[in-house]
């Protein structure tokens, strides 16, 4: 893979993000602007004014940049709006970045939103082109797809359906705990084991805790050149790497795929590592957030991006080699788990928790002197999706 | 008449009400109607007559049809493959219709492909004695199963059964009255096309009717040496008369005479003879052996499959209606689950690719025919969360003999029963009804003819 990257050559100076959850009290252009706000205000008195173009992720919540335009009635300013699956949030961020980059602009800002709660209908809405009624994804829910995850990798390591339970319950149950100090989660209270394995199924052997919830939600952060950083603020985070990748979809018609893996994911992380010039992300990162969808999503993530060799991240995990005070923290402002899902915040909430976790500002979640972090999407469905992964690190070099 | 029956399948669907009918009342799928089940009875027959067979021309026969204004078997033609040249057109209204679709394919040489959902209002003698399923002949020149010697029709006119188009249920007027009408005709019937032949008596004589009273008695109005039998589901509407033809195919011996009298606003009577082909061309999968492999479904449950009781939809959008180009477009694959096979390495494709997901060849495709494709259950999962009216929603990966993969659901299935490396097959179905377009598609089910994978 070809990327020369932007390593070094712009950064994080100011981030919003709202309270996820069931937001009835607030419209999308309620969520745009209290995210939006609380990222100028944290970056030096800059304006809406100020910032030189907008992109604005969201999957379902409005179209074209009229939909943050609008809200913030802003003066002919640039606005794209971006939907890239669960990975939209992200790739407002990523093109946002390369804005800078290139140097067409100084300032930008990345937004993301959305309100998923409004609908009346639970789960996701798909707003799919006229079709003919034939693609799988029409009958068949998410969670049914990413359940087949559990039994292939039990039955490709010989994992004992009993221990691979215990894995995904250790998921659930970290994710949850880690979100109980988060003030602004869905769901601030940890859930015990056994609630998580008593819990109605959903899909295979997916429970509602195996699950992310469904939720409301918007963040926003200000870009600027890496250069200028210091002039914003004393604590800016820098981008080391950016990838992403859209799969062929050739896992689900072909007889080769085992679902075990994530390749989206295996080659987005090798192609960020190698941006950021990232040989062992194990000893090199100091915490990630990841898509954790489904709780064997996780499971399987930790392998993709290499955290965890092969067959073996269910030990991983049960070691609590991810736990808040484990090898490799993940999800430590409580995950997808935690804060539901709102699809076009979801990146750009990953990213807020690494901006806070860089300046000291995590409270009871706070890691101990965190440099480099990654964050992570998938959109999509084994088999076939878009995987966004980022390195993000609080110095230059 | 130059044609023969040379082939001839029979399906009857896998599901009885629990609380009707002792537990003997065959009913449709949810995701089933008369389109959907004439394709199953057809596909099987077209996969042991094998792929030289001729089908020139289709008729369909139902009194249920799922469409009106257009033609459903088109449908049908589209699923099983047939070539653009073949005729293909619906015979609609009443269990009359099977008896004209069989006259038209032996007349011309062709199928005929019959098939009814029969629904009566709960409590019901329909709901009660009626019957779902389908049953499917080919005609064509040269020697085949039975050969017919001689036929009679009479016609009158007279109200026993009936119903309106806008409904789904229908009305019947006291039994009895049908019955005397009806003795009349199908004894002058039957004696007029015996003495035709120059016989006594036939050795199997079948009898069906919409009017129970007349199958109760038909052992009084005419019988067989051998055999004397009616509907081997209850009254099938348009597939009752195939259904019973079916039935006795499969046990009858060779050279053997066959009486089939179908009453229903007339008489008409058929007599066959059976031919020494008919031991090696019998349906792979009996008529009793269909009957024998069922699930119950309760009677509430039934009902809302039939729209005779609303349930609470779950929290989710309606679907949206398939739309007629994009339908239109990929109508080999939605109706003939037709896949594609690289030519540069062989990847198969489901659906068709221009490019391929291996090499990445472009425009370097084969038509792979997809409705014989059997295959393996690679993994599955039981999805509780997606809405269907017979919960749960059990999805199959299902990986093809020959290559490729697809992703289907799992219809007529219990959970209970799946395990990885299960064999399945293809079977066509109605997914739902949106906009008022009937979403017909492919789902997976357990292969049923597991004799009939040697000779593929």
């Amino acid at each position: 893979m070809a990327s020369n990257g932007i390593n070094d050559r712009v950064a994080v100076v100011g981030m919003g993000c709202t309270r996820f959850g069931e937001r009835w009290d607030q419209s999308s252009d309620d969520l745009l602007l209290d995210a939006v706000g609380e990222c100028l205000d944290s970056a030096a008195g800059v304006r809406c004014d100020d910032v030189d173009a907008y992109w604005l992720g969201t999957l379902n919540s409005g179209q074209s940049g009229l939909t943050l335009s609008r809200p913030l009635a802003l003066d002919y300013k640039p606005v794209t709006r971006v939907e890239n699956y669960c990975a939209t949030g992200s790739e407002a961020f990523r093109n946002a970045c390369y804005a800078v980059a290139s140097g067409a602009y100084d300032r930008v800002m990345a937004v993301g939103v959305e309100k998923l709660k409004d609908s009346g209908f639970s789960g996701l809405l798909r707003a799919d082109p006229p079709s003919d009624g034939t693609a799988p994804e029409l009958s068949i829910t998410a969670p049914a797809a990413f359940s087949l995850l559990d039994p292939a990798y039990c039955t490709k390591y010989g994992v004992d359906e009993g221990a691979m339970r215990q894995a995904m319950t250790h998921v659930a149950w970290k994710n949850h705990r880690n979100g109980a100090l988060n003030p602004k989660a869905q769901f601030q209270a940890e859930v015990s084991r056994a609630k998580i394995e008593a819990a109605p199924t959903v899909a295979g052997r997916l429970g509602v805790f195996d699950c992310s919830g469904v939720s409301d939600g918007a963040a926003a952060a200000l870009i600027v050149r890496a250069e200028d950083a210091l002039n914003y603020t004393d604590h800016p985070m820098y981008v080391k790497g950016l990838s992403l990748t859209a799969g062929p979809m050739r896992g689900g018609m072909d007889p080769a795929y085992d679902f075990t893996t994530f390749p989206e994911v295996e080659r987005a992380a090798r192609d960020a590592y190698a941006q950021a010039g990232i040989d062992d992300p194990l000893e090199a990162l100091s915490f990630a957030e990841v898509h954790d969808c489904f709780t064997p999503t996780e499971i399987v993530l930790m392998e993709d991006l290499g955290f965890s060799p092969r067959g073996q991240s269910w030990k991983d995990v049960l070691a609590g080699d991810f736990d808040l005070d484990g090898r490799l923290p993940i999800n430590p402002d409580g995950g997808l788990k935690s804060f539901g899902h709102p699809v076009g915040a979801s990146g750009l909430r990953m990213l807020y928790e690494a901006y806070l976790q860089f300046r000291g500002q995590a409270g009871k979640r706070q890691l101990a002197d965190p440099r480099l972090a990654m964050t992570h999407n998938l959109g999509g469905r084994p088999g076939g999706c878009v995987s966004f992964v980022s390195i993000v690190g609080n110095e230059l070099g | 008449m130059s044609h023969e029956l040379q082939a001839y399948a029979a399906y009857v669907p896998s599901w009885r009400i629990a609380d009707v009918s002792r537990g003997n009342r065959v009913v449709a799928a949810f995701d089933e109607d008369s389109t959907t089940m004439g394709t199953q009875a057809a596909g099987a027959l077209l996969r042991g007559a094998g792929s030289g067979a001729a089908v020139p021309t289709l008729y369909f026969a139902t009194t249920s049809p799922a469409y009106l204004d257009k033609t459903n078997a088109t449908a049908i033609h589209a699923a099983l493959g047939l070539e653009r040249g073949s005729f293909a057109a619906d015979v609609v209204g009443s269990a009359r219709s099977g008896v004209a679709a069989m006259r038209a394919a032996e007349a011309e040489g062709g199928l005929a492909v019959l098939a009814d959902v029969r629904t009566g209002r709960p409590g019901s003698a329909d709901e009660k004695l009626g019957g779902d399923g389908a049953a499917a002949f080919l005609f064509g020149p040269g020697d085949g199963v039975a050969r017919v010697l001689a036929r009679r029709s009479l016609t009158s006119e007279f109200l026993d059964r009936w119903r309106l188009p806008s409904s789904t249920t229908g009305e019947q007027w006291e039994e009895r009255f049908g019955f005397e009408e009806y003795a009349d005709l199908v004894r002058t019937a039957a004696a007029e096309v015996l003495a035709d032949a120059e016989l006594d008596e036939a050795d199997h004589v079948v009898l069906t009717s919409p009017n129970s009273a007349v199958t109760k008695r038909a052992g009084n109005v005419v019988k067989g040496t051998l055999s004397t039998t009616g509907s081997p589901i209850g009254h099938a509407g348009a597939a009752d008369v195939g259904l019973g033809l079916a039935a006795v195919l499969d046990v009858a011996g060779p050279d053997e005479t066959i009486l089939l009298v179908s009453a229903a606003d007339g008489c008409d009577a058929l007599l066959l003879r059976t031919t020494d082909l008919l031991a090696e061309r019998r349906q792979a999968s009996p008529v009793t052996a269909q009957l024998a492999s069922s699930r119950e479904v309760d009677q509430l449950t039934y009902l809302s499959w039939r729209g005779l009781l609303e349930r609470e939809m779950p929290r989710r959008p309606e679907p949206d209606r398939p739309a007629a180009p994009p339908s239109g477009r990929a109508a080999g694959w939605k109706f003939g689950f037709n896949g594609s096979r690289c030519t540069a390495c062989q990847m198969v494709h489901l659906p068709p690719h221009r490019v391929c997901r291996n090499c990445g060849a472009q425009d370097a495709m084969a038509v792979v025919p997809g409705t014989r494709l059997v295959g393996t259950v690679a993994t599955y999962t039981v999805d509780r969360l997606a809405f269907s009216p017979s919960p749960p929603v059990v999805v199959v990966v299902v990986d093809f003999d020959g290559g490729g993969r697809a992703s289907l659901e799992l219809a007529d299935a219990d959970p209970a029963d799946l395990a990885v490396g299960g064999r399945v097959e293809l079977t066509f179905r109605r997914f739902f009804t949106a906009g008022n377009v009937r979403n017909y598609f492919w789902k997976a089910r357990p292969l049923v003819e597991a004799a009939a994978e040697g000779s593929n």
